[in-house]
């Protein structure tokens, strides 16, 4: 946007052409995505006795509660997987894609305070949500990690190593990606309708149903295991759960799907966001 | 050189809430759009008045504005509340964006809407420090390098390690406007919410002003602190309802915005005959006036009243209360008159170096002797103190209904 000839080095216009998605200025706000990142960490447990703790005790409690509801009590497999490390995985994981998209999908709305007073790269603040929680999965696979070390040292569980580990920073590196761009798509349409907030509340509940966290894939059958296929969560969870437990296969086809619809996902999302952030101002 | 050029730049906002009538709008206007036309709602878009209500949801907040700013000028906004000076500079901030024209900018542009955005309460002062200087613009290597220039300034480098929510107020403003003021854009833009806060706070942060146009820098203030402007500004711009009325030297915009606002009183009100006078079968108003129509607070203000009688009376109590614009009775006064036929006329001095700046109306009554009421007239008049230029210290609003000028000694 540099008009070279009369030296202007900025226009402020009513509408940025669609393809004008500004990284080069974001990158030039890195230190601000980091800093955001580094408040989020600093901020959130002030005030707190355990601190950093409670980023161990959700995934564990909520494991024990669905091993005592879904293994003990509706008595579902988990395909072969021991339940405790087969829910562990499933709610790592799936906590951090929920987190990534609702925590992002309110950017808008939350942060209308700071938008409006002072003009920084918007995309920064849901970039920073995704790397802060990254870190929060980070300390989350290292409770797992200590989990499935015990079940291997004192239960006797299995672990055979497969090349396909090396995969798991890719899924979630598309997760991330598919929860940012689910969450900027969002946070563009709350902005003026918060009807989407409503939807999303409930609506995410119902997408982990959809996507086989609780069970197994192999569990389903017929027209609902094709749905559930379709769901790019799918062959990213199974994946992961492969790489770890080594039952199953794992879907390269899937994986490539899904890496797909997520990239989609989020160009479409960046356009999006990129639209209403010039003029939410007037409509949060 | 230019640094800054608006161009026809219109701004227009949808007014009530956001509902299905809203969504209709949005999905006519994206009808136009796929068929290539214009957004039908720019059309009816309205002139931008508080009090008219024309019957569309739609208003010009920015009607057609352009002007140019050079390198190293200060330019002073103004205009009362409602004309656009807060969405010129959400505009130029980059909050919002224009519906319609083009602004161009050669250079940084940093703008302080607010001191202390992004303040984290939990964090210390050190840590937001980055915090907020990298929301407004700045590098971590920048900080780094201004970070103890900035603690110096702010005053407060034993607390630093504290976080800010145990700070005190004050403590708060000079630390979040430390940050603010080791900014290094090619433009500035502040707003007069700065200027509010104790005087001290003021003082600093307008001498910061006058320091960063003395480096070369540009400057673009928002105020409706006229003698702000006049101190401080090379430029004015003069704004009303959306339009920009008035640009040239900052002079001349507080003269223009001052003579705009003058019509808006009414110093004088005068009737030719009994018939249209307003009244009633006691009194009648044949005039009111106050002089000069052009005050300062350092005028003698001359109040005349003239009336027609038709008591029988011959001994009348004229009085006045002077009201200011949040409707309270600043002081009042009276005289008895003893002789007074068909025509009642009087008049009163008011001190000059009395009033405060503001604007004024007045509420006159006429009394008999025993002081039953024959009469009261509401904003009869009205008119505008005010303030003179000062050359240092605090530009704001002196406190107080009035401003008297007292005798000092020292000693």
């Amino acid at each position: 946007m540099i008009n070279k000839e009369a030296g202007w080095t900025e226009i402020i216009s009513p509408v940025n052409s669609y393809w004008n998605m500004k990284l080069g200025e974001l990158f030039r706000y890195r230190d601000l995505i980091f800093l955001f990142v580094k408040r989020d960490f600093s901020a959130v447990y002030k005030q707190t006795i355990l601190g950093p703790l409670w980023l161990f005790i959700q995934p564990i409690f909520t494991t024990l509660i669905f091993f005592f509801v879904f293994t003990k009590i509706a008595k579902i497999p988990t395909g072969g997987i021991d339940p405790i490390l087969f829910y562990l995985a499933g709610i790592t994981l799936w906590n951090y894609f929920s987190d990534c998209f609702v925590k992002t999908s309110n950017t808008f709305v939350a942060n209308a305070g700071i938008y409006g007073k002072v003009y920084f790269p918007r995309l920064v603040i849901p970039i920073s949500i995704v790397i802060s929680n990254l870190i929060k999965l980070g300390v989350q696979l290292i409770v797992f990690a200590v989990v499935f070390i015990y079940k291997i040292n004192f239960e006797g569980l299995s672990f055979s190593f497969h090349s396909t580990l090396f995969f798991l920073p890719v899924l979630i590196l598309i997760m991330a990606i598919l929860g940012l761009g689910l969450g900027i798509v969002f946070s563009a349409l709350t902005t003026k309708y918060r009807d989407f907030s409503f939807l999303l509340a409930f609506g995410i509940q119902l997408l982990m149903y959809a996507t086989p966290i609780i069970y197994p894939l192999s569990y389903t059958s017929g027209q609902l295991n094709k749905w559930i296929s379709l769901n790019p969560l799918t062959p990213l969870i199974e994946n992961f759960k492969f790489a770890l437990f080594g039952i199953g296969h794992f879907d390269y086809v899937g994986l490539l799907y899904a890496a797909c619809i997520s990239v989609i996902i989020l160009f479409v999302g960046i356009i999006f966001f990129n639209r209403v952030e010039k003029n939410f101002m007037d409509t949060v | 050189m230019q640094v800054l050029k608006v161009e026809n730049v219109y701004k227009q906002y949808e007014l009530g809430q956001v509902s299905t009538g809203t969504m209709a709008h949005d999905f006519n206007r994206w009808l136009h759009k796929i068929r290539g036309k214009e957004d039908p709602y720019l059309k009816i878009t309205e002139k931008n008045t508080r009090d008219e209500n024309g019957g569309t949801n739609f208003v010009w907040a920015l009607d057609d504005i352009s002007f140019e700013v050079n390198q190293g000028d200060v330019v002073g906004i103004i205009g009362s509340n409602g004309a656009g000076k807060s969405t010129l500079l959400k505009i130029l901030s980059k909050v919002t964006s224009p519906t319609k024209g083009n602004i161009k900018i050669k250079g940084r542009i940093a703008s302080l809407l607010e001191v202390g955005t992004g303040f984290h309460p939990d964090l210390s002062g050190r840590e937001n420090i980055f915090l907020n200087g990298a929301i407004l613009g700045m590098t971590k290597k920048e900080i780094q390098a201004k970070f103890d220039e900035i603690v110096v300034f702010s005053g407060v480098d034993k607390y630093i390690d504290t976080p800010v929510k145990r700070y005190s107020s004050g403590m708060y403003v000079r630390l979040a406007f430390s940050v603010a003021a080791h900014l290094e854009p090619e433009i500035l833009i502040v707003d007069e919410v700065l200027a509010v806060g104790d005087a001290e706070f003021q003082k600093k942060c307008l001498g910061k002003m006058k320091e960063v146009s003395q480096q070369g820098r540009t400057v673009i203030f928002v105020s409706h602190n006229l003698v702000a402007v006049k101190s401080l500004c090379t430029k004015g711009i003069v704004m009303d309802q959306g339009k920009l009325v008035f640009s040239g030297s900052a002079d001349e915009a507080v003269e223009n915005y001052m003579n705009a606002n003058a019509s808006k009183v009414q110093p004088s009100t005068v009737f030719s005959s009994p018939d249209d006078a307003v009244g009633n079968e006691f009194i009648k108003i044949k005039s009111v006036s106050v002089q000069p129509e052009k005050l300062f607070i350092t005028d003698a203000i001359q109040l005349d009243f003239s009336f027609w009688n038709y008591t029988d009376e011959l001994k009348f109590n004229v009085a006045f209360d002077v009201i200011d614009v949040f409707g309270e009775v600043v002081f009042g006064s009276g005289h008895e008159f003893t002789s007074i036929n068909n025509v009642g006329s009087a008049s009163c001095l008011i001190p000059s170096n009395l009033m405060n700046d503001g604007i004024y109306s007045i509420h006159v009554y006429v009394h008999t002797a025993g002081m039953r009421k024959l009469c009261d007239f509401m904003d009869i008049v009205s008119f505008e103190v005010c303030d003179k230029e000062r050359n240092h210290g605090y530009y704001g609003k002196i406190n107080g209904a009035v401003r008297p000028k007292l005798t000092w000694k020292e000693g």
